[in-house]
């Protein structure tokens, strides 16, 4: 979240899309109802399924799966042609003022620089035009035909109402409602806030989806405003802290894995460091530098030297354009390319798309570790064939299947202290109650006894790279179970002069006298103490920032991009509610997004970026400078917008004979995937409480559909997708309405996640249905939006 | 919303309060409740571990002073200190007791053998010795020091790590050190599904 969950209570207007949080974050969405007591805020549910959230909302838009792009667009074209944007903030705080290359365009589906031949884009026309020195030229009036404003006006001219309903299938005059609700955000004194979840994040086109989003509130000004932002609500209690970890691409901290291009530390650094692109601009990505040298110091420790570029060489590189993300690493494990699957807490088999070929490349392992508090579908995939063998009828039988399994009793939350970062960014620390179970361990001693074994071997019997390994700084006190609290004080980093913990990531250096293991933390954990476990209900602005409860990264800093909900002269934009506010010599209200110091003209708004300003053109993404709508890869209908061009030019595809992609004549409805508020993901099916109140798996089936095919609340019913099939009882309701899309009836079906092979309570997984198409920028699976049918049994 | 100077557990411990308050001692109807339910036990602060809205959940254990006793949660509740969820848990945030007493939990190491159709406990001390030994090999083997180009990559692309979103920070940051230790390339998480 750019903001926060007590933040939602400063809204005047709410607008939930890909996400349902009164059912999947039911005590974060009392803010919501707090913002509709207190502030009368307006809230507007977009989603295929008339949700518990629709419920309590003041305005209800069906759409069709995947199609979120379409009325994005059409938001971002009504605001643009009724003039209701927030002009002066677009003018002071955006890109929409730059000027980009004369080349640029978009025709037909396709942006400019498209080649057929390597299907991907060559970039250099999604530039801006540059001065002598290297700064974006840019044109304050915004009226220059080349201007990203005009650009912005031209590209979402054509999501008319009439163009978003017959895409999304709602009406004309539904869309146009909620765009007049939402756009009233758009004066100086009221903010709105956007809520989603992963009905956004799991599309083929997820980041596009979410830049579209941003897109709508930089309009609306609703970036860095109290009650205002992008706001991601996550599913999992640590999952921002994963990201902040890293994934494949990325070290701790969004600093990049290196390619092998980079084969010094100065070549990385070189072309991982942005220049500013303004001559105010801040561009607080020059301190790479310091926060790679640093990590490298807490990484590799003494072992790291000037002489050897702080031990650079050990981390692995990525080749060039090569990509390891979930559906990648899977699709090589179903080649048989891949020997071991490590997994902790993670349960491929139920979470990732297309669970037959889950299953099958499971089977191509030499081995698998399982860190685990319950028995999975995954430590267990070897028995799918006896335990649903109906399901996955491709699933060998236990003699047939190689691999040798691991599964370990790990801890659960209760039995471990730490930090979790919830959504809000908060970093909350939490204290180990008990010890775990039996001969369960916690989870940073199995880490530490694998490692230190893996030691003793590469020291003993040498091997491939040892010293990528032994010089690894695991300088513990007690090795084989490092205490939690060491690592995190290891997080905020140190001066390895003083051995003083430092204040934050401004004191780190590049000179290696300094380490910090994630420098988004730093100040987490300082010589003042755990800055995590901090519980003060102070609240001295009112505004529920709540800055001595916990810690929130970067900085400590609530509200993200705060220097915009003031005007370029410092004056906020709602006086009675300031987030920040000069005071002549400084800032006061949140951390400042800013320098602390620096008068209000001194510097561009937005410090990360070089441009000094938010960005509605982006040239970061491999599919465009500004979203655009795409049929997901299983569609009842060709693109609207461009039929020759229908699915992401970019959409992750895979090929093998286990990913089989259906056509609306085998597969007329469109499946969307769901939680219930009863359960968490696929671990309560474990529970006696969440499998009571919720034991069966169910077909949420559209009541005129179901009269269309004699189906009654309680028959089963089969669904079907090139993939494979699930079974359940139908469960008929009002709440998904069929749509008109491009003049055909399309209906969708309700398919929640819940339940698997191995629980107190079964039923089928329900990515058995799913494709193995992915998300290009971010590798997320596409499990809101694919063709499925339906079949009374 | 709840008073942040009087919080539902100081309630309970402000007698002297609640006379003036109420004009009557409310405290030996308090102390009886107390006796039956939370009176003997610990609290540990600790955190929901189901969505990101963070609720903060105080643990009550029992057990915890006797000798040669295994303390057991009797009862997990919402803190009321929290500004995200003052006191409040959700449908399965109330519930978490039971997750954490699951008679399903696993308590040994299991191990399957190739070819095997049935897991047979074995004792962690083997478990390591076997587990290192497989990723050495397995890393030995398909180690790439050099790329085709003969530059220095150090990568392992033949064993993938997954997982760390249920796991606290620094659990992810031992993890990174244990993945970037070998090589690894291929590591993913939930934030990406």
């Amino acid at each position: 979240m750019t903001n926060g969950w007590t933040d939602v209570a400063n809204t005047d207007v709410v607008l939930v899309m890909g996400g349902n949080p009164a059912e999947n974050h039911p005590v974060g969405f009392r803010f919501v109802m707090e913002a509709r007591r207190k502030r009368k805020a307006k809230v507007i549910c977009v989603d295929p399924r008339f949700s518990r959230t629709a419920a309590v909302s003041d305005c209800y838009v069906p759409i069709r799966a995947g199609t979120d792009i379409a009325f994005l667009g059409g938001l971002i074209h009504y605001t643009l042609s009724t003039g209701k944007y927030h002009a002066q903030y677009v003018r002071e705080h955006t890109n929409a003022t730059f000027l980009v290359k004369v080349g640029f365009g978009f025709d037909n589906g396709h942006f400019s620089g498209w080649d057929p031949t390597k299907k991907s884009y060559d970039k250099a026309t999604w530039q801006y035009e540059t001065d002598g020195q290297g700064y974006a030229r840019v044109d304050e009036t915004m009226e220059h035909p080349h201007s990203v404003f005009q650009l912005m006006k031209r590209h979402y001219s054509r999501y008319t109402p009439e163009k978003v309903s017959e895409i999304c299938g709602c009406t004309p005059e539904e869309f146009t409602k909620a765009a007049e609700m939402i756009s009233v955000a758009a004066a100086e004194d009221k903010s709105g806030t956007i809520l989603y979840a992963l009905g956004w994040t799991q599309h083929s086109h997820a980041v596009q989806l979410i830049h579209a989003a941003a897109m709508v509130q930089l309009l609306m000004g609703n970036i860095g405003m109290p009650g205002g932002g992008v706001n991601a609500q996550r599913g999992h209690a640590n999952i921002q802290g994963a990201t902040d970890m890293g994934a494949w691409n990325m070290l701790p901290g969004y600093l990049r894995v290196p390619r092998a291009n980079h084969s010094t530390l100065r070549d990385y650094l070189e072309a991982t460091t942005p220049k500013p692109l303004r001559p105010n601009s801040i561009n607080y990505w020059a301190n790479t530098p310091k926060f790679v040298v640093s990590f490298l110091k807490s990484f590799y420790g003494q072992s790291a030297t000037p002489a050897n570029n702080y031990g650079y060489d050990w981390l692995p590189k990525i080749a060039e354009t090569a990509n390891h993300s979930w559906g990648a690493c899977f699709d090589e494990m179903h080649a048989g390319k891949m020997e071991g699957l490590i997994s902790f807490g993670m349960n491929p088999v139920a979470n990732g798309p297309n669970t037959s070929k889950m299953i099958a490349a499971l089977g191509k392992l030499k081995w698998m570790i399982v860190a685990e508090n319950f028995e999975t579908e995954t430590a267990a995939f070897w028995r799918a064939k006896s335990l649903a063998g109906e399901y996955y009828p491709g699933a060998q039988e236990p003699a047939a299947i190689q691999t040798e399994v691991f599964l370990l009793p790990a801890s659960c939350f209760a039995e471990k202290d730490g930090a979790f970062v919830n959504s809000s960014r908060w970093l909350q620390w939490k204290e180990a109650a008990l010890d775990p179970p039996g001969q369960a361990k916690r989870d940073q001693e199995i880490i530490g006894r694998l490692f230190l074994k893996l030691c003793d071997l590469y020291k003993k019997e040498g091997g491939a790279l040892p010293e990528q390994l032994l010089n690894v700084n695991w300088n513990y006190a007690t090795p084989v179970s490092p205490s939690l609290v060491e690592v995190a004080r290891e997080l905020n980093g140190s001066d390895l002069t003083t051995t003083k913990q430092v204040n934050g990531f401004a004191e780190l250096k590049a000179d290696g006298t300094t380490a910090c293991g994630n420098w988004i933390y730093s100040g987490s954990y300082t010589e003042a103490g755990n800055q995590m476990a901090r519980h003060s209900q102070a609240d001295p602005t009112g505004l529920g920032l709540y800055p001595q409860y916990a810690w929130s990264w970067p900085a400590n800093r609530r509200i993200l991009y705060n220097r915009a909900s003031a005007d370029r002269n410092g004056k906020p934009w709602d006086p009675a509610r300031p987030m920040l506010k000069w005071d002549g010599q400084r800032w006061v209200g949140d951390v400042p997004d800013y320098k602390a110091d620096a008068a209000p003209g001194a510097h561009g708004s937005f410090l990360m970026l070089p441009e000094g300003v938010a960005k509605f053109f982006v040239q970061d993404f491999v599919e465009g400078p500004f979203p655009e709508h795409y049929e997901p890869a299983e569609s009842p209908v060709e693109n609207p917008l461009h039929p020759q061009v229908s699915f992401n030019p970019l959409g992750k595809v895979f090929h093998s004979a286990a990913d089989k992609l259906g056509e609306a004549k085998d597969y007329p409805y469109v499946g969307v995937t769901y939680r219930l508020t009863e359960h968490f993901h696929y671990w309560t099916k474990h529970t006696a409480g969440s499998s009571q109140l919720q034991s069966n798996f169910f077909v949420e089936v559209p009541d005129e559909l179901a009269q269309q095919r004699g189906i009654k609340s309680g028959d089963r019913v089969r669904v079907t997708s090139a993939r494979g099939k699930v079974e359940g009882p139908a469960l008929v309701t009002k709440r998904m309405k069929g749509l008109n899309i491009s003049g055909k009836r399309v209906f969708q079906i309700g398919l929640p996640i819940h339940w698997g092979f191995l629980g107190r309570v079964n039923g089928p997984l329900i990515n058995n249905l799913t494709p193995s198409v992915y998300d290009p920028n971010s590798g997320t699976p596409e499990f809101k939006g694919f063709l499925v049918n339906l079949e009374k049994v | 919303m709840l008073n942040a100077e009087l919080t539902r557990r100081r309630f309970l411990g402000t007698g002297a309060v609640l006379v003036t308050a109420y004009g009557f001692d409310l405290r030996p109807a308090h102390a009886a409740v107390r006796e039956l339910k939370i009176s003997r036990t610990t609290q540990t602060h600790s955190v929901c571990p189901y969505c990101a809205v963070g609720c903060s959940v105080v643990i009550h254990t029992l057990g915890d002073k006797a000798r040669n006793v295994k303390p057991a949660v009797v009862h997990i509740e919402g803190d009321p200190e929290s500004p995200v969820n003052r006191g409040t848990l959700c449908s399965k945030g109330i519930s978490l007791k039971e997750f954490v007493n699951s008679d399903r939990r696993l308590t040994e190491v299991r191990y399957r053998a190739p070819g095997a159709t049935e897991w047979k406990t074995i004792s962690w001390d083997e478990a390591f010795e076997k587990m290192a030994r497989r990723i050495k090999e397995s890393r030995d083997r398909g180690y790439e020091a050099k790329d085709s180009q003969g530059r220095t990559v150090n990568r392992l692309p033949n064993i993938a790590l997954i997982g760390g979103c249920t796991d606290t920070n620094e659990v992810n940051y031992l993890l990174a050190k244990f993945r970037f230790g070998l090589g690894i390339l291929t590591y993913e998480n939930q934030a990406r599904l």
